[in-house]
């Protein structure tokens, strides 16, 4: 028995217990509704029970790699995006109309997938090198850093995650000490440049679709039929909700993407108010254990690395719970660690990875 | 270490990153706040609204179906059209035990086992929530008889529906194609197109044949009615209205009458026929025998039939025309020629001595004639008309692999056509570099000799063949093959010329490419190997036989057909023009295993030919003793 428990205290030694059990009742949670947005579907259930095995086989794997060692990847990591982004514009397969996958022979890959953990690390780790006082040089570099793959994605054109990556970088300027007046001052550029952004950069469906926003009813069959119905939905699903797979909306085909982008809808409508509250206080749950870590992390590289991953993910479930319950815009985000699919899972816990490393392993580099 | 006051004061940027850590908390559970309120505000506040939207009067944006282009031949003959057949539907949440309802049914009306099969797989394919056929094409008794009895079946439904019919069944199987339920791969597949919108409440998508590369076409825009419904769903009001659009008619070239025509001059022989109109491209006539009966696919094929179908001996699931792909044996010949002659390495006078053999120099292997013994003295006239094989293993030789394959590939073999149905084939014609690459084998000399009488890795499609003829035919112009001729508005009769489709045309000396047809002419008249399918014609008519092996003989052994098997037999071929001077139709014929193209293939294509310049309704070839091998 004593073997047994070496062994499992090796195999164990770098998880985060509280995290892991977070993690655990999230997508508990995505397989239950998952059963149930899908009709009463194994396949699909089990098809994301398999995409969980794999991406928390990654998270273990990153989880075993010391602090040191993720520093020393941050440049390697962020040169191979780069270029993966770069093949993609010149060799890249066109579907949807955007430029996103790359071929490789083997299989077909999405490098703005790696970015989103690359850009932090790297901005992180050029912080992290900087032996003096940081001055607004340092973070214009940090900047220029972050704009090159964010120009890159954008032109793809997928605006959706060039945004996100764009905010997780924000967050590594913010929590690496960006001035105040600094950050007023992008706002209210930000703020300014967007008329001209909306005439000339945007494409038709995307300024479509906050057009849709605004009013749902414009398009009742195309773009706006996800808001009026996601509407409808989380509203009639009241206070205690309708109960598991009894969801009129989700089982009579009237919400759209009910098992990923839209999943929440078919959550809010079967367990009402009362679930989304329990849902949120869980979700702020992990998010708290994450800030507990980034608090608690050895050096300005693991603060910053940790403090965007944490908000990241924040970030993702606001946008995603926003948009589905009609605050934001339709953009294509998945509610982390619920929605089907097995991409943004792994980029998800390989962020958790990173944290979990933070925190469990030895800090021997106290500053 | 000292740097004096531009050194990294860490534990005051510890503290300052530990505000600002405090100050993003502080956020989060502002904006999960904001979120909350959010909800709270459709759950609680608007809930009634929303639940009243929901429940009791449901918005339903109903899709409005358009109804499906028809197909019609060149003379407004229809090869597809729309029915209106009743259905018998089961939503399976509706029904407690399914298995006994079904039972019950069938004592109502008949069920067979495999119907319950069908439904079966629907149901795996669907939720249980979706009205799902049990029953299709009901007869009129059938529907009164469960009228009568439909208070004791809760959840079905008779439906009336537009279900696609082809009445010509397996006649045009392989060129219209079918249409078949839509599946998950399809979703994904028009989802990835944005086309998803479009296809709400279809339940059909075109599968194979016109019925899939037309499919934008014939589907239409789907309307919608958003409308009021009650719990039960009963419509209580309609708020709006959008009409759905049809799909539009197509007009094809293909002539019905032609097509049945030829289709049985094949009588009871397998293969395939494609005929062409040679001065645009339009195909007038596309046999692929045997076919199979398309409607067995519209509503999902039976476990039996698709067994049946799927594992016949005669493959009539088999694309021949489009996808069969056959040595071109002796109709590459007049390729060979025509290289010879641009190419400066023959000239029409230039006559060579024919043992019945051609040996490489060095080498003991004997490239045998067809005919043993020889034809003597073979110029590039006869070696056409009796189309002698010594003479293009010589030619062969001296024109050498890569010029061959430089010249022949401009009349489009081994590359697709860009016919307008789905699934063509590009054949192959080898050039070294292929053969290294397919085989990591260099290519040796005598590889080159058996290309030149089209045979060796050599193969091509009948449509491919019927392409290359044209091109000879035409002076050198090529014209892409299609079906379609016209596409028209389906209400008011609008129509759409399809676009010009002249490929391009080959610079060919018109001097050659006179004397080669003059001598695909003399192929037809006495004398030449399809003589007899040629005599007392009333229009002078062109072509080439070809015979193309199945099996190889081996040296010193001699073709007899009555030794071997019938599956093992040559298949014979014959390309065809008419009327020589000026063609308006382009012919090829196939028959499978049917021997020397001389004694079946070139009498189909009279009787083809009969019929479409006199009118003169074929006589059905009887599977026909088969006569040694001449060509």
């Amino acid at each position: 028995m004593i073997e047994f428990k070496q062994l499992w205290h090796y195999f164990t030694r770098y998880i985060d217990n509280f995290l892991l059990g977070g993690i655990f009742l999230l997508m508990l949670i995505g397989l239950v509704v998952l059963y149930s947005a899908s009709g009463g579907s194994l396949s699909r259930v089990s098809g994301q029970i398999l995409n969980m095995i794999a991406a928390l086989a990654v998270m273990w794997l990153v989880t075993n790699v010391p602090l040191q060692q993720i520093m020393r990847l941050a440049l390697p990591l962020y040169i191979a995006g780069i270029t993966l982004l770069i093949g993609v514009a010149l060799f890249g397969e066109i579907q949807n109309g955007a430029r996103r996958w790359l071929n490789i022979g083997i299989t077909r890959i999405q490098p703005s997938e790696l970015l989103k953990i690359a850009v932090p690390l790297m901005m992180a780790w050029y912080f992290d090198k900087s032996e003096i006082t940081l001055r607004l040089r340092d973070y214009a570099g940090a900047t220029l850093i972050l704009l090159l793959p964010v120009i890159l994605i954008a032109r793809q054109p997928d605006l959706g995650t060039a945004l996100l990556i764009s905010t997780s970088g924000f967050y590594v300027l913010y929590f690496a000490g960006l001035s105040w007046r600094v950050m007023a001052g992008l706002l209210v550029t930000a703020g300014s440049v967007l008329p001209l952004f909306w005439s000339f950069a945007m494409h038709d469906y995307q300024r479509k679709r906050v057009l849709t926003m605004f009013d749902p009813s414009q398009d009742p069959l195309g773009a706006g039929y996800h808001t009026i119905q996601s509407s409808i939905a989380i509203g009639s699903g009241g206070i205690a909700g309708k109960g598991w797979q009894k969801g009129t909306q989700s089982q009579l085909d009237f919400l759209p993407e009910q098992s990923t982008d839209f999943i929440f809808a078919v959550f809010s409508e079967e367990f009402g108010l009362i679930g989304n509250g329990l849902l949120l206080l869980l979700y702020l749950a992990v998010i708290g254990r994450c800030m507990i870590i980034t608090a608690n992390a050895p050096t300005q590289f693991t603060r910053l690395v940790a403090g965007s991953i944490t908000l990241t993910f924040f970030t993702y479930v606001f946008v995603n719970m926003g948009m589905v319950s009609g605050i934001l815009p339709v953009v294509g985000v998945p509610l982390p660690l619920i929605s089907y699919g097995g991409t943004s899972l792994v980029t998800m816990l390989l962020g958790f990875g990173i944290l979990m490393s933070i925190q469990t392993h030895p800090k021997l580099v106290k500053t | 270490m000292n740097h004096g006051i531009e050194l990294r004061n860490h534990l005051r940027e510890l503290r300052h990153f530990h505000i600002r850590l405090t100050i993003s908390a502080g956020f989060v559970v502002l904006l999960f706040c904001l979120l909350l309120a959010r909800f709270f505000y459709l759950q609680v506040l608007r809930g009634e609204h929303y639940t009243t939207l929901a429940e009791a009067n449901r918005i339903s944006i109903v899709p409005l179906v358009p109804n499906r282009g028809l197909i019609f031949d060149r003379n407004g003959e229809i090869l597809a059209e729309n029915h209106t057949t009743y259905a018998l539907e089961i939503v399976p949440d509706k029904v407690t035990n399914l298995e006994v309802a079904i039972d019950e049914l069938a004592t109502v009306i008949e069920i067979t086992a495999e119907d319950r099969q069908r439904f079966n797989k629907l149901r795996r394919e669907n939720t249980r929530f979706q009205s799902l056929p049990i029953r299709t094409r009901l007869s009129d008794v059938e529907v009164a008889s469960f009228a009568a009895n439909h208070y004791r079946f809760p959840g079905m439904e008779i439906k009336a529906r537009l279900l696609r019919h082809y009445p010509h069944a397996e006649l045009l199987s392989h060129v219209i194609g079918y249409i078949g339920r839509i599946s998950d791969k399809d979703l994904e597949q028009l989802e990835n197109n944005n086309e998803l919108e479009n296809y709400r409440g279809s339940l059909h998508i075109g599968r194979t044949g016109i019925e899939q590369s037309y499919e934008r076409e014939l589907h239409g825009v789907t309307g919608f009615e958003e409308a009021e419904t009650d719990v039960a769903g009963r419509h209580v009001r309609t708020l709006s209205h959008t009409p759905p659009v049809a799909g539009n008619d197509l007009v094809l070239s293909l002539d019905l009458k032609l097509q049945q025509a030829a289709e049985s001059a094949f009588g009871d022989y397998r293969g395939a026929l494609v005929a062409m109109d040679p001065t645009n491209g339009e195909i007038l006539a596309f046999v692929s025998k045997p076919g199979f009966d398309p409607n067995l696919f519209v509503d999902g094929i039976d476990h039996l039939n698709w067994r049946l179908l799927n594992e016949s001996i005669d493959k009539p699931l088999n694309n021949r025309a489009l996808r069969g792909v056959y040595p071109p044996g002796s109709t590459f010949k007049p390729f060979m020629a025509l290289a010879g002659l641009e190419l400066g390495k023959r000239t029409f006078q230039y006559a060579i001595n024919d043992p019945g053999y051609f040996s490489l120099p060095g080498s003991q292997h004997r490239f045998r004639d067809w005919k043993p013994g020889g034809h003597g003295k073979v110029d590039l006239h006869k070696s056409l008309v009796i189309s002698c094989d010594t003479y293009y293993y010589m030619l062969a030789n001296d024109l050498g692999i890569t010029n061959m394959f430089n010249f022949i590939s401009q009349f489009g073999f081994g590359r697709k056509t860009g016919i307008d149905i789905p699934g063509e084939v590009a054949g192959l014609l080898p050039s070294p570099e292929w053969k290294m690459k397919r085989f990591k084998q260099s290519w040796f000399p005598g590889d080159t000799i058996s290309v030149g009488i089209g045979q060796g890795y050599n193969l091509a499609t009948p449509l491919q063949l019927t392409f290359a003829t044209m091109i000879l035919a035409n002076n050198g112009t090529a014209y892409r093959p299609h079906f379609v001729k016209q596409i028209q508005n389906s209400i008011t009769g609008r129509s759409f010329e399809k676009k010009n489709n002249q490929m391009y045309t080959l610079d060919l000396k018109k001097e050659n490419l006179m004397r080669v047809n003059n001598a695909l002419a003399g192929v037809t008249r006495p004398g030449g190997t399809a003589a007899r399918a040629g005599a007392n014609a009333a229009y002078t008519f062109a072509g080439k036989t070809g015979t193309s092996q199945v099996i190889n003989i081996k040296q010193g052994e001699r073709y007899v057909a009555s030794k071997i098997q019938e599956r093992h037999r040559d298949h014979a071929l014959f390309t065809a023009y008419a009327p020589a001077e000026d063609p308006k139709i382009i012919m090829t014929v196939l028959v499978e295993n049917g021997g020397s193209g001389g004694s079946t293939a070139a009498p189909i294509a009279r009787q083809v030919l009969d019929y479409f310049f006199l009118g003169k309704t074929p006589e059905p070839l009887l599977t026909a003793n088969i006569n040694n091998r001449p060509h």
